[in-house]
């Protein structure tokens, strides 16, 4: 039987603000059936987000959801999770507002090994402006601030937050829609801060001005240049010059609100 | 709880004032001079069932708060200059969303890093418009420490009875002086939580204002799903570029304040008898006005004094009605000349208007006011 988004969709809030071409759409239904896969209650589930294309994703899903300002997401998602323990909080982020402005959030979301999951819909680009340079845009490329190509480096979002601490890290893309929804529910199954790089597309501006082709070229490009984390594993020769994708990481580490929750009862009963 | 009386820092009693208004959470980062306020309710939260965090910079905290308050938690954060500046974006998007919170901005000297230690009273126009757009602001302006108790309970019940940041503004002096000051006992001070919504789920509207012009608001977690967005927002939450819907909701947030100014503004006005000079001050400076207002009545000059403990929204009217009575308006702040702006505003030419300022991290002395009404009277 088919898949029904509609249980999760806001009635009337479609069509939704992307582009033609733009994978946005297939995170968001890869994110649906991760929840819907990890049975997540509605009324107990949080989405927040900041501000870009992908942000402009919870406001299409029937959950409590929050879309706050450029960068910020974590930080507002962390006051929810504090507060409120037993709430599912998941953050959605572009590429520059996870790790640009939101940088410093996200690494310290990381080291704090917090029960959120962040899925950070990484198109290389800011795509909401219009096409400027992000800190995932690749050495060399194009982008509408960089007429000359990129003279900067790109962030490994894996790297990034295994050395940072996030206790479950992954990553998939827009074109293994099946497998990103495991990782994803993987993530919201985990105790403790997940990160899924979900590597999608912006064919409107990074796309175009790099000559990547259409929409549906950028995605299976995915195809021919990633590799699984267990095949890479075995036979390195095969991931040479490819993105591997998986689960890069998946620790028992204390989660933050446990351990708040121990103080709240070592020194609960002294008020 | 019964009445217990302590001796407390301003600071703490603010920490103090939190706990009594029900405060749940808290969320901050340390500066001077208001990191008391942080380690008091790091020791105390958990032992009343909150939760204290301390984020990576003010931006987290402030959108901690926020967060935190959207699942019915009263929240709290506190800070200075450096991390008020920080804090401004996330404050508008309180204001916008009409989440409930308190900020509490203990004032120091100078623009940037300016005087860690000193104190100052320069952010009386930040308080007002520091974060960008039109947008309500409630500024609440301690001068003791009992009061700043007093006040942080107000704070919380304005925040939570309009859904909107309520910002506490004290100075180094107020926030690190030490003075006796009695906690009421529980329920001697009410305490006021957000309009929660009655309607069934299936029916609420965050934004709906047929009730009046507080929308109830619905815990996160607690069966309404809605959604929340610093875009400008139609009834339903969710955005809308339409002219005839994005402005009167923009007048609403300015109506919260402006058709609640019975339970907001607040102030002590002393009206001597046919006196020619008024003060208008507020905070550690009012503390020297009032001596040098004493001082100048032993030399036979009457003074009228005017103690703003809500500096916003501006009591204009109130300062007006002054200028009908007195020749000279003085304004001692310490600052090179802020508030005197919104008096001058205020008494439209009726009565001069003249500052006492200071900005070298030193209080103003009673001894600078006294000159100044001996120079006008
Ligand atoms: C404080 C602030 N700075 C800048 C912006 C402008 N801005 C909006 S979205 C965006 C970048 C979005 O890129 P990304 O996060 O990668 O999301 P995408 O649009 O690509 O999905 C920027 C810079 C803003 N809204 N707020
Ligand atoms: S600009 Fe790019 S990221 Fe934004 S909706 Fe269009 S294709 Fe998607
Ligand atoms: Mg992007």
């Amino acid at each position: 039987m088919a898949f029904d988004y509609d249980q999760y969709l806001r009635p009337g809030k479609l069509p939704h603000i992307w582009c033609p071409g733009c994978a946005h759409g297939i995170v968001m239904k890869s994110i649906i059936r991760a929840i819907d896969r990890e049975e997540l209650e509605k009324d107990n589930t949080v989405i927040v987000s900041g501000i870009g294309c992908a942000s402009r994703m919870p406001g299409y899903v029937d959950f409590n959801t929050l879309h706050t300002t450029h960068g910020r997401a974590l930080g507002f998602a962390t006051g929810v999770k504090m507060a409120k323990p037993s709430l599912n909080v998941i953050v959605v982020a572009g590429d520059g507002d996870a790790l640009a402005i939101g940088g410093n959030h996200f690494i310290h979301a990381c080291r704090r090994n917090i029960d959120i999951t962040l899925i950070v819909f990484n198109n290389n680009i800011y795509g909401m402006t219009g096409g400027q340079f992000s800190p995932t845009t690749p050495h060399g490329k194009l982008a509408s601030t960089t007429p000359y190509g990129n003279p900067d480096y790109a962030f490994d979002v894996v790297e990034l937050s295994m050395g940072a601490g996030a206790s479950y890290v992954a990553r998939g893309t827009a074109y293994h829609a099946v497998p990103l929804t495991r990782l994803i529910a993987n993530g919201i199954a985990h105790r403790g801060f997940s990160v899924i790089d979900a590597l999608c597309t912006c064919p409107v501006t990074y796309g175009r001005r790099n000559k990547l082709g259409s929409g549906t070229d950028m995605l299976l490009w995915f195809k021919g240049n990633t590799v699984g984390k267990k095949i890479a594993d075995k036979q390195p020769e095969k991931a040479e010059g490819k993105i591997v994708t998986g689960v890069f990481k998946q620790d028992e580490k204390p989660e933050y609100c446990d351990e708040y929750a121990k103080i709240i009862e070592k020194v609960g009963s002294q008020a | 709880m019964s009445e217990k009386v302590v001796f407390y820092q301003g600071n703490e009693a603010c920490a103090e004032g939190a706990l009594y208004a029900g405060c749940k959470f808290f969320a901050g980062y340390p500066i001077t001079p208001s990191t008391e306020v942080a380690e008091f309710l790091a020791r105390r939260l958990p032992k009343e069932g909150g939760a204290f965090i301390q984020m990576e910079d003010e931006i987290a905290a402030m959108a901690a708060v926020i967060g935190a308050s959207l699942t019915g938690a009263k929240s709290l954060t506190a800070t200075s200059g450096p991390g008020m500046s920080l804090k401004l974006e996330n404050l508008g998007f309180a204001c916008i969303t009409e989440v409930p919170c308190v900020i509490l901005n203990v004032m120091r000297g100078g623009p940037s890093t300016g005087l860690p230690t000193g104190p100052s009273q320069a952010d009386v126009m930040q308080a007002r418009w520091g974060t960008h757009g039109d947008h309500p602001a409630i500024a609440l302006v301690p001068g003791s420490v009992q009061e700043t108790f007093t006040e942080t309970v107000r704070a919380f019940n304005l925040a939570e009875r309009l859904r909107t940041p309520v910002i506490l503004l004290t100075d180094e002096i107020i926030g690190h002086m030490r003075e006796k000051f009695t906690i009421p006992a529980k329920g001697e001070i009410e305490i006021w939580d957000r309009p929660r919504p009655t309607v069934p789920p299936e029916e609420y509207k965050p934004y709906d204002t047929s009730e009046g012009i507080i929308p109830p608001m619905a815990d996160f977690g607690s069966g309404y799903r809605w959604h929340v967005t610093g875009l400008n927002h139609d009834e339903t939450g969710f955005p809308t570029n339409i002219p005839s819907l994005v402005e009167p909701e923009e007048r609403r947030l300015m109506a919260k304040v402006t058709e609640n100014l019975d339970i907001i503004e607040k102030y002590e006005y002393i009206e001597k008898k046919g006196s020619k000079v008024a003060i208008v001050a507020f905070g550690s400076s009012a503390r020297s006005t009032r001596s040098a207002i004493a001082k100048a009545a032993e030399g036979g000059i009457n003074v009228d004094f005017l103690r703003l403990v809500t500096l916003w929204p501006f009591p204009s009217h109130v300062v007006n009605e002054m200028a009908d009575k007195v020749d000279v308006i003085i304004v001692p702040e310490m600052n090179l000349g802020q508030m005197i702006e919104e008096v001058e505003r205020s008494v439209k030419g009726k009565a001069e208007v003249t500052g006492v300022n200071r900005a070298d991290g030193e209080p103003i002395t009673p001894d600078q006011i006294l000159e100044k009404i001996r120079e006008v009277s």
